[in-house]
């Protein structure tokens, strides 16, 4: 088969933190964070009151054609700005029917790690609450149907199926090479990128578009983490709530976001002069199978999933010069996770700088995979580490170095971005500084 | 050695037809209907009251001692697609924890999973008693909701709903520690699944791996979603046998239901050296996708369709001429049907002669659509087309809709089937294509 090289041409982010990459990657390195009190709802009386919203993003000015996505959920609305982003700086036409930019459509695919849009809050309570019968103590499903009929609207339940972000960034693209959309939960977008990487690497595609978006931001998502106990309920300090392998961590902060890059064969990029951010080398992917709660104590599936991308690349473990973490700021993930690195990197596992972009802008869920491989690829540009914030209290079992509380300088020419979804599914991405 | 050829060596399957494969294959070929009105909630103020429903059955006799616990964890689509890779694992010779953990014999993190899911709606049942304990003068308070409602929901209600919680179960089951996806293509994401783990094993991430689809789509919120998108039919809820008719020209309309698919694949040479059966070889699968604004429908050319097939045929190495038999999605949805149809007969016209007479056999009028299971129970059934040499008819497509200018087989055909293409798509355009070979 043959293996062509995969390099990045491309890359957009919205998210809590800003709306573009430039402003997010000033924000990381300059000690700004996402976290603030909910808005999107009225969470004033949940558990966990506050999250990492994207504030004060208009689809409008975000997008050439709005009228295309007047249905889109939050999450289509974050990965569109962030494709519209990536496109451009490829040089990838966007928005137009007859495209300039010489490139086959239909050599040109999408995969998304994309999650399921809201349910229509209002509507949805509302039919249950006038749907349930008193003397049964059930549902009476004649009475429900009867306002969800009246009042369920066609399109915002469709924006509910996960697969409609790739729908709309197909709409905005044209793409028509090969498409897929994936959720195996946190770790989507990893998967997903990774798996788009392997398909131009295959020459099944040139060009794809790839990565997440995703908004848990609702009542029925913030329900669902909070009786998991996987949310920060450090309600009066959000901003210092997510604090990844701190001794006082207690819980993930719930964000939103939509992130993209666009992957290439090398062929296709010197091609098209397209200007190349950095080279994807290595995919690792594995699932626990070890339990729907749980992951696995001796971090087998992770061990085995960051292995594998090693492989992938080619290189060894004293090559990678910066690991961006799933670092959660949950209790089990920053051990485990912590567990999983030294057991790859041995005696070298100190002298690998790690930290976590989920200090800053919190868990993006579908979407953080790639978000955060975006942060890898501008560490390499930058030769800039960005912290771990709000790491104070330092956990006496967990001894990496997790770059605390600022940024900073060092040579970066390979970096490793992981995640691990719930479930038990892992997956691992590494980039490299292009170099001909 | 690995030659790139992937075979499939095991399949199951779960639908309105039957538990297994051979009460899907049995129902098929005797053109029975697995469709009827809908038992598992009262559907009387729904414009579309039918359903294709599976039978009974004990999901704790489907699980390990160790993993009965867990049952309560699971929705309808988890435990649908556990049965249904229980029966792929076993046919496949396959050993695992679950079956006989002294005796296993495959390699655990060399195997794959790659399961296509459709969103998982909460269970309105399940949720209702916390929404009730919300209540203020009549209304839903989600102030309320933030505190006693909370409460009132089982601590691990969102593990339930997460969709790929299908292959992470079914990976715990059977001890798959290999790379693990779950495609949310909605109703393409069957097909979608088993192209990708071809890849997997193709690029030498595996050496088996347990792909398909599975999608439960009886309960209430979906059902009503299906009604107020005018893709189910409002016009036959009296008769059950005759209400979905893919490409005819009464057809008003799907019917949705339950049911998943699942194949074991391998390389070639790992399925001779253990000596497994072969049903058939995957040539190729491609994807695609529609490029359209009314996104709730597949757009009327059915480009997207028609660049997912060629791109299948193109890696099976094939023209058109070549085909023995099409499994196209066909729903019942008159609009998709004929977008289906164009795409199939573009194809076929650029094939050589006598390609546009390729048999195409429908086969949701017996076992309705059940989502992103669908395509994955396409797939099996093609195997078993080949395995056995012979097809059952399409049911309710005797009178082809205009626009629908296909071979649609209205008797049996018996013969070797050399290749036989399956093809999907899904409302939000995502389009597949699969094509099996006879080895």
């Amino acid at each position: 088969m043959n293996a062509n090289k995969v390099v990045i041409t491309g890359m957009g982010l919205v998210c809590p933190m800003g709306h573009d990459v430039e402003t997010v990657w000033a924000g990381m390195l300059s000690g700004k964070n996402g976290m603030a009190a909910t808005t999107v709802f009225d969470a004033s009386t949940f558990p966990s009151q506050f999250g990492a919203e994207v504030k004060g993003y208009d689809l409008t000015g975000s997008v050439g054609r709005p009228d295309r996505h007047k249905y889109a959920n939050r999450g289509s609305q974050f990965v569109l700005g962030a494709a519209r982003q990536a496109c451009t700086q490829a040089g990838i036409d966007v928005e137009t029917d007859k495209p300039a930019d010489g490139i086959d459509r239909t050599r040109m695919g999408i995969y998304l790690g994309a999650g399921e849009g809201s349910v229509d809050n209002e509507n949805f309570f509302e039919a249950i609450v006038k749907g349930w019968d008193d003397d049964s103590s059930e549902m009476d499903w004649s009475k429900w149907a009867k306002v969800a009929f009246g009042q369920m609207t066609p399109m915002i339940e469709l924006e509910q199926e996960p697969n409609m972000p790739a729908a709309h960034v197909a709409m905005m693209t044209g793409a028509r090479g090969r498409t897929r959309s994936c959720l195996t939960a946190c770790a989507a977008s990893t998967q997903a990128v990774g798996e788009a990487a392997m398909l131009v690497r295959s020459g099944k595609a040139e060009i794809m578009i790839t990565g997440g978006a995703h908004s848990m931001i609702h009542p029925l998502g913030v329900m669902g983490f909070s009786r998991l106990t996987a949310l920060s309920t450090r309600n009066d300090s959000p901003e210092t709530a997510s604090r990844p392998f701190s001794a006082t961590r207690d819980g993930f902060v719930l964000g939103e976001g939509g992130a993209i890059v666009i992957l290439e064969s090398l062929t296709s990029a010197k091609k098209r002069g397209a200007k190349i951010l950095a080279e994807l080398i290595g995919f690792g992917s594995s699932s626990d199978a070890f339990r729907i709660t749980d992951m696995h104590e001796e971090a087998r599936g992770a061990v085995q999933a960051i292995k594998s991308a090693i492989a992938d690349a080619g290189i060894e473990c004293q090559d990678i010069d910066y690991i961006s973490t799933h670092g959660t700021s949950t209790s089990e993930n920053d051990s485990i996770e912590t567990r999983a690195i030294k057991t790859v990197f041995g005696d070298n596992a100190a002298n690998v700088p790690v930290s976590s972009a989920k200090s800053m802008f919190g868990h993006l869920i579908g979407a953080t995979g790639c978000a955060e491989l975006i942060t890898c690829i501008l560490a390499i540009r930058d030769d800039v580490l960005p912290p771990t914030m709000n790491l104070n209290d330092p956990d006496p079992d967990l001894d990496l170095d997790y770059v605390p509380n600022k940024p900073r300088k060092a040579k970066v020419d390979v970096a490793m971005s992981e995640s691990f979804g719930f479930g038990g599914q892992n997956n691992v991405l590494i980039i490299k500084r292009f170099c001909e | 050695m690995n030659t790139g050829r992937v075979v499939i060596t095991g399949i199951g399957a779960i639908s309105p037809l039957g538990l297994n494969v051979s009460g899907l294959w049995e129902g098929l070929c005797g053109g029975k209907c697995g469709i009827a009105t809908i038992q598992a909630f009262d559907p009387v103020g729904f414009t579309c009251r039918l359903a294709g429903e599976v039978a009974a059955f004990k999901i704790r006799k489907h699980v390990p001692k160790s993993h009965r616990k867990a049952t309560k964890l699971m929705c309808r689509d988890i435990q649908l697609a556990i049965v249904a890779a229980e029966e792929a694992i076993a046919d496949a010779g396959i050993i695992t924890k679950a079956t006989d953990p002294a005796n296993i014999n495959f390699d655990p993190p060399r195997m794959a999973i790659n399961v296509g899911a459709g969103v998982i709606c909460c269970n309105i049942e399940e949720l209702s008693p916390a929404i009730i304990k919300s209540v203020t003068d009549g209304k839903f308070d989600l102030r309320k909701f933030g505190t006693a409602g909370i409460e009132a929901v089982t601590p691990l209600w969102l593990l339930k709903y997460l969709p790929n919680m299908l292959a992470c179960h079914i990976g715990i089951i059977h001890d798959i520690q290999g790379p693990s996806n779950s495609i949310t293509c909605g109703e393409a994401g069957g097909q979608i699944a088993i192209g990708e783990a071809v890849e997997i094993i193709q690029r030498g991430n595996a050496d088996l791996a347990l792909a398909g689809g599975c999608e439960a789509k009886v309960n209430p919120l979906l059902m009503l979603r299906q009604c107020i998108l005018g893709r189910s039919t409002s016009e036959n809820n009296d008769d059950p046998d005759g209400a979905c008719r893919p490409f005819d020209a009464e057809a008003k309309g799907s019917v949705f239901g339950e049911g998943g698919g699942m194949v074991v694949l391998e390389t070639i040479e790992h399925a001779q050296e253990r000596g497994a059966k072969i049903y058939a070889e995957v040539a190729g699968s491609a994807s695609s996708n529609a490029v359209n604004i009314g996104y709730s429908h597949i757009e009327p050319d059915g480009k997207g369709i028609e660049i997912a097939i060629e791109a299948a045929l193109a890696e099976a190495g094939i023209d058109a001429g070549q085909l023995d038999l099409i499994i196209p999605h066909g729903t019942g949805i008159p609009a998709d049907d004929r977008a289906e149809a164009t795409a199939i007969a573009n194809v076929l016209a650029r094939g050589t002669a006598g390609a546009k007479d390729a048999p195409v056999w429908p086969t949701k009028g017996m076992l309705s659509h059940t989502g992103a299971g669908a395509g994955a129970i396409d797939v099996v059934t093609a195997a078993k087309a080949i395995a056995e040499g012979k097809t059952g008819m399409g049911k309710n497509c005797n009178n082809k809709a205009e626009g629908c200018e296909l071979n649609i087989i209205t008797e049996p055909i018996e013969k070797d089937f050399n290749y036989i293409l399956c093809s999907s798509y899904t409302f939000g355009g995502q389009t597949a294509a699969v094509v099996l070979k006879r080895v």
